[in-house]
């Protein structure tokens, strides 16, 4: 016999995991986190701005002729030019020191109206995003929800409370319903929510801006494509008096940021929702319905900003019309990803952009910097946000750290 | 053990003839199209007022040969042109039940007698004429931006990167198209800058996409965003303060090929165009044979397919798909100057959704360039027919026509008009 | 070309993958590599490949040190390999993968198809393949595919071969053809490095046979050497995994599976015309080679395939078309093959992850609310109870070793009232302590009077559980035989390979002499020396 025998145990070894040898010292877990990410996202992001403000400010552009005469008048038109815009764009949004008694505190009330939307569809997306699924749909939901929102308040006519709660739920199932579309042909023939969500966004725009021409939407003997006002029973309820416009919305998205959070953290539905999200194949194995999973979750990602839609026209609009949903799906996505699509971090995003939102108007009257400056703030938080090893490269906090001995290589790895 | 010997010597240097495998039948096709040849009969055809008539209008301004307008029976013509769509498509049923292939022309053929009808009962009892010729003209114009589009997408997603980004290089290309083309008073220079501008936003897209593992549909979306605010502001700024020396671009010639451009109908609709519109007609062949036939198309495919394969034969995955993008990336930039040919003025949010139609049309032209050519024409013809009939009064709501494309795209996705299968490995960043 | 290995070296964090490896690989020999799942092989030939970079050693050829910083300088330097999951593009013909990476082109850059097709029908008809080089890939048979990688790596000059486990997804006709193509390889000077659990393929081909154990060599043979022996090199001999088990005391038989056919989505049966008895009080084990049907065999008791045919009878009612939620509450406990994609969810707390299938039902859920202070009570009694060793019960499962990650779905399991245990590889990647009590917790579950089934590509695990040992081959139950004392390692290792009982026992009474006086030797080592370590304790 040419055979040499060696006695082992037979089970082969096979890659073990096992936790961290040794912590990460606190510097590297400060620079690591989340929060110092976004920081330092939001402060480059402010600093791009910056720069284009200074690109587009006509003195600046002057100075900048001599500049390599006389360095200080550059540099002072720069300043200038950024300072007033982004005083300007904190009047709009926090607070109006110019500004006489309750006036002076009328931006943030504004910024919390803006931000209402984006909270309720920021907060549906954040779902779909836990549990798997890229709902790039919003926009259309928000629209379809708003469109139901304005049917139901100029067509009916019901008491005080019941009006509003009806327009609503209207709101609600719309919206559900236009996401349940690809959550069910996800679900039934596998096709990408992705592209169907686009695909619906798009028609959503032509079926409400058609609708709008018929006599379903449209204003009697109007020929705009709008519709007639909802009536006083369906608006939200104003929060502070006919002074501010703050309304009873703002509590709904907080309360349904804490629904929201129930559901995800609490809830059992949310608990394959999550599961779903994390690994389908191990939620498979333990008894979950995979498939009933994706339309639930559209179902409650498209409920969600549909009443996002409603609240733009109950709240505030009052008609509607095919621009009535503005771009709030698609700030809704950012938010969503700035606010990692948990509840509070979604409110805080939401309450980030709705702030730029509100200042923006002064900024463009006050400073002259055009609304447009802040959709360059708002992607480019949310582009460096999703590379955080990006941001690193780019923080002085990183660099002057370095110095110090941290290992960015450790931190990646 | 006796199963285990294998013969010493090969019984045969002659290879045995290769099983051929059976194909599954594909229903779905002919199917699909034989419900739509009998609804084009029952509503376009039969259900069409008796007596009725239908005018096409032939003729464009400057023919050399005149042509009178062509008046048509509605009801008869419509029937007798569904019917012809019936029967090509019982044919492709026969072929397909043979596990035969159908051939591309017979679906060409199929789909301009179902246009046809539609375009009859549509001007149905109508006292205007319709325009066809200019109708075509336009299709083709319309179309060019969603073929560069899709060609873009196409070439970044078959090296495995999804590019939702298309809507933001098109507005970049055009952006940048219009202010140099204003700034050098010659549309060409425009033309030649617009690609860098798609390419800058591919870059990015590449970047984020390839270097970073950033989920590509999050990066897609957010690049749209950014590029419409960056367009945005500096619309309302520096283009605004000063619209005569960077916001009025000249207009792209028209260059008519000699005799080509004299054929009646055909030379006005293919052949008086900008240069956009031949660069196109180059792109869609180039791309064809580079995509299908070449070196650089099989080894982009391959790490679009299987990157691990690749990278195995020794293919750099990562260094082709950042060339890929960036090189799709500038050919939707030039789909933005093509938007712009006609000497637009940048207006904000130029492209309206034009890069999203483009991402379906390559969908629905299942990733290869001719299939793009043939859905943006597709989605052409609907946005040029909407056009046409808003000015004519029609039947069908201009805005349900416009939620056509989006419509044929949700139906091909779910697989109810055939499969389409994208590239195995899209999406996926490559993690060696 | 002589190709050498000296010192090879790879670690995966903690994990010894290559320890040390010194082999040489001769030209013109097929060389055949024989070691089980995880043993190190295919770690070792990506190491060849270029695909890895070894921490310690090198590779030498033809007496010059190389370092490949990928594949293509290993394809360079004449190597080729065919993966055993293969590297091909389904949607491109054969030719086009054969000369993808090294295009003949025309024109500056047209891929020259004439030459490309020449280049396979060359190859193909040298050998006689049957190839046709326009076919698409994903139409072909996998036989046929493997012959395309074949062909891959020869247009390439390969004068080494890797072939790695080619015969995992192979017929036995295509085995046959296979094994006929390595000759003629062979023959026309090629080397090959034949990579392989089964025994019966080696000695049919290979000049020269190494066994890898643990990422070692352990020692070599030569192909004279009769599959019995060859079983035990590869297997080994178990040193300390004896579980101290009561005899069973089997009550009726509750889990009656009659008949049961699966098909794949091709149609292909992967189980079929399965039937077994597990009792009460019995563990059932069902030993076979991997991907003989085992998993499609548990996957449709938990309801995740529908069977096509036959039942699965649980106290008389026919489990086969059941959701999965139906049958976890009919009371099966299941622990998947692959826990990491199966059975944990890695980014769930360790406490979420012990709830995972039981989250709807009390007392963890209440009308749709989970209470999270019953989740992590029900958490701290599981981590105490099955010696879990965590930080925090609330700390992501990812967090833990493989061995508390099994612990953690063991736990699961095993923490409701259970008329059914179904574990696949439950000790697979665990350390011997685990292994130990993973064994002492199934056998306490049998003990409850729960009707056990084990599906073990491990003939040591079942050996040490089993009462009754079922091999499955191809889809079907080629024997059940008595576990224990009774059980022969041999045997069942030829049934393992095919063979059935009969035949098996006869060729294993034939070639028993040398190794039962192995066996003797080490029973006897084992009874009178210390308490066995987990060292490799070589005799050679």
């Amino acid at each position: 016999m040419s055979a040499t025998v060696q006695d082992a145990p037979a089970p082969a070894p096979a890659p073990e995991r096992k936790p961290e040898p040794d912590r990460p010292s606190y510097l590297q877990q400060v620079l690591d986190s989340t929060t110092t990410t976004v920081v330092v996202a939001i402060l480059i992001a402010l600093g791009l701005a910056a720069v284009l403000v200074v690109a587009a400010d006509a003195a600046s552009q002057d100075a900048l002729s001599y500049v390599f005469a006389r360095p200080a008048d550059f540099f002072e038109a720069a300043w200038n030019a950024i300072y007033e815009t982004y005083s300007a764009l904190f009047r709009g949004a926090i607070f109006d020191y110019q500004a006489e008694g309750a006036r002076r505190i009328r931006p943030i009330t504004e910024t919390m109206v803006s931000s209402v939307p984006l909270i309720l569809a920021g907060l549906g997306l954040g779902i779909g995003f836990r549990s798997g699924l890229f709902n790039i749909g919003a926009q259309g939901q928000v629209l379809v929800g708003a469109a139901a929102a304005a049917y139901l308040g100029f067509t009916l006519d019901l008491p005080v409370v019941a009006h509003v709660v009806v327009a609503c739920l209207g709101a609600v199932v719309a919206g559900g319903i236009w996401a349940g579309i690809a959550g069910f042909l996800k679900a039934r023939t596998g096709a990408s929510e992705v592209i169907v969500t686009i695909m619906l966004n798009s028609i959503a725009l032509y079926l409400v801006s058609y609708l709008l021409t018929t006599a379903v939407l449209r204003q009697p003997g109007s020929t705009r494509p709008i519709t007639p006002p909802v009536g006083e029973n369906a608006m939200m309820p104003l929060l502070l008096g006919s002074q501010f416009r703050l309304h009873a919305g703002f509590l709904v998205a907080l309360l349904a940021a804490v629904g929201v959070w129930w559901l995800m953290e609490r809830s059992t539905l949310g608990f394959r929702f999550r599961a779903v999200g994390a690994n389908q194949d191990a939620a498979r194995t333990a008894g979950i319905n995979v498939q009933r999973v994706f339309v639930s979750v559209m179902l409650v990602a498209g409920g969600l900003a549909g009443l996002g839609g409603a609240m733009q026209i109950l709240g505030t609009d009052r008609t509607f019309q095919a621009g009535s949903a503005g771009s709030i799906g698609f700030d809704a996505i950012t938010v969503a990803l700035l606010g990692r699509s948990r509840p509070l971090g979604t409110v805080l995003a939401a309450l980030l952009f709705g702030a730029l939102r509100a200042g923006s108007p002064l900024m463009q009257t006050a400073a002259g910097t055009p609304i447009d400056l802040v959709l360059v703030i708002q992607a480019v938080i949310v582009l460096l946000i999703a590379a955080p090893p990006l941001v690193r490269e780019l923080s002085v906090i990183h660099w002057a750290a370095t110095l110090f001995g941290y290992d960015r290589k450790k931190a990646a790895a | 053990m006796s199963t285990m010997t294998a013969p010493d010597k090969p019984e045969s240097l002659v290879p045995e003839p290769t099983t051929l495998v059976q194909a599954k039948v594909r229903w779905h096709g002919p199917v699909t199209a034989i419900v739509l040849a009998v609804l084009s009969l029952v509503f376009f055809g039969l259900l069409t007022a008796a007596g009725a008539t239908t005018t096409f209008r032939v003729a464009t301004g400057g023919d050399a040969i005149k042509i009178d307008d062509i008046v048509v029976p509605s009801r008869l013509t419509a029937s007798i042109l569904s019917v012809g769509a019936l029967v090509i498509a019982v044919l492709a049923l026969l072929r397909s039940r043979r596990r035969r292939p159908v051939p591309a022309w017979m679906w060409v053929v199929y789909g301009v007698l179902i246009f046809l009808a539609l375009l009859v009962w549509v001007m149905a009892g109508n006292d205007n004429a319709l325009p066809l010729t200019l109708l075509l003209t336009n299709a083709l114009g319309l179309s060019v931006p969603l073929v560069f589009g899709a060609l873009a997408g196409l070439l970044c997603e078959r090296s495995g990167v999804i590019n939702i980004a298309i809507e933001g290089q098109l507005l970049a290309g055009a952006f940048l198209a219009v202010v140099v083309a204003s700034v050098t008073g010659n549309a060409y220079v425009g033309l030649i800058a617009a690609p860098l501008a798609g390419a800058l936003v591919g870059a990015c897209l590449a970047l984020f996409a390839v270097r970073y593992w950033v989920d590509q549909i999050i990066v897609g979306v957010v690049l749209n965003v950014l590029v419409i605010g960056l367009t945005n502001y500096l619309f309302s700024t520096v283009l605004t303060a000063n619209p005569q020396t960077l916001n009025s671009p000249p207009r792209l010639p028209t260059i008519a090929v000699p005799l080509l451009a004299d054929i009646p109908v055909v030379g006005p609709v293919l052949f008086a165009h900008p240069l956009t519109v031949y660069l196109m007609y180059i792109a869609v062949a180039v791309l064809q044979v580079m995509v299908f036939r070449s070196r650089w198309g099989l080894r982009m495919r391959s790490v679009g397919e299987h990157p691990k394969a690749a990278d195995t034969v020794g293919i750099k995955v990562n260094r082709t798909r950042v060339r890929s993008t960036i090189l799709g990336s500038a050919i939707a930039g030039l789909g933005g100057a093509a938007l712009v040919s006609a000497g637009l003025a940048f207006t904000k949010e130029l492209t309206s959704g034009k890069g999203y139609i483009a991402l379906a049309a390559m969908i629905l032209g299942r990733w290869s360039p001719t299939g793009a050519l043939a859905a943006s024409l597709f989605f052409g013809l609907a946005d040029a027919l909407r056009r046409v009939l808003n000015n004519l009064g029609s039947p069908i709501p201009s805005d349900i026509l416009a939620m056509l494309p989006y419509l044929a795209t949700i139906f091909a996705v779910a697989g109810l008009v055939g499969r389409v299968r994208p590239p195995a490995a899209e999406g996926v960043p490559y993690k060696k | 070309m002589r190709l050498e290995l000296q010192g090879i070296t790879k670690r995966f964090g903690s994990l010894v993958a290559n320890d040390g490896i010194d082999l040489t690989f001769e030209p013109g020999q097929i060389h055949a590599l024989l070691g089980e799942n995880g043993a190190g092989k295919s770690t070792m030939m990506n190491v060849l490949y270029g695909l890895y970079q070894p921490d310690a050693g090198q590779i030498v050829v033809d007496g010059q040190p190389r370092t490949f910083a990928g594949p293509g300088d290993a394809m360079a330097a004449g190597i080729g390999m065919v993966h055993q999951h293969f590297m091909l593009i389904p949607v491109f013909t054969v030719a086009e993968n054969v000369v993808l990476g090294h295009e003949p082109v025309v024109g500056g850059s047209l891929i020259d198809l004439a030459e490309a097709r020449r280049r396979v029908k060359a190859i193909s008809d040298r050998f006689g393949f049957a190839v046709d080089p326009d076919a698409l890939v994903e139409d072909l048979p996998v036989g046929v595919q493997q012959r395309v990688e074949i062909i891959k790596a020869l247009s390439r000059d390969a004068q080494v071969l890797i072939l790695d486990e080619p015969t995992a997804v192979l017929t036995p006709q295509e085995t046959d053809e296979l094994i006929g193509i390595m000759r003629q390889l062979k023959d026309a000077g090629t080397s090959i490095v034949f990579i392989t659990h089964k025994l019966r393929e080696v000695r049919a081909v290979a000049d020269t046979i190494s066994v890898i154990r643990r990422g070692k060599v352990v020692g070599t043979a030569s192909p004279e050497s009769s599959e019995v022996e060859l079983a035990s090199l590869m297997v080994g001999r178990s040193v300390s995994l004896a579980v101290e088990k009561p005899a069973a005391e089997p009550g009726e038989a509750t889990f009656q599976v009659r008949d049961l056919t699966v098909l794949d989505v091709h149609g292909n049966a992967v189980v079929d015309g399965v039937s077994f008895d597990v009792h009460r009080g019995e563990i059932l084990a069902i030993a076979g080679v991997q991907g003989n049907g085992q998993t499609e065999l548990t996957e449709t008791i938990l309801g995740l395939d529908t069977p096509t045919a036959g039942q699965l009878l649980l106290d008389g009612v026919d489990l086969g078309g059941k959701k999965v939620h139906e049958v976890i509450e009919a009371g099966v406990g299941f622990v998947p093959e692959d826990r990491s994609s199966d059975g944990l969810i890695a980014s769930f707390s360790i406490a979420e992850n012990l709830i995972l299938d039981m989250h709807r039902s009390a007392p963890f859920a209440r009308a749709g609310s989970l209470s999270p202070a019953r989740v992590a009570e029900n958490a701290a009694h599981r981590v105490d109870e099955f010696d879990i060793r965590v930080r925090s019960v609330q700390d992501a499962v990812s967090t833990l070793s493989g061995g508390n990650q099994q612990k953690v779905v063991l736990a699961r399991e095993m923490s409701r009232p259970l008329r059914l245990f179904v574990a696949s590889q439950p000790t697979r990647g665990l350390d011997v302590g685990s292994i130990e009590f993973v064994h002492k917790r199934i056998v306490a579950e049998r003990d409850n009077g729960t009707p056990v089934v084990i599906v073990s590509t491990e003939l040591d695990e079942v050996l040490a559980l089993a009462d009754r040992i079922a091999v499955m081959y191809r889809g079907k139950i080629i024997g059940i035989v008595e576990g224990g004392q009774t059980a022969d390692r041999d045997v069942l290792g030829l049934m393992m390979a095919g063979v059935p009982l009969e035949q098996a026992r006869e060729q294993a009474a034939g070639h028993h002499t040398a190794l039962a006086a192995a066996d003797a030797v080490a029973q006897a080592e084992e009874g009178a020396g210390p308490a066995p370590t987990t060292d490799e304790e070589g005799t050679a």
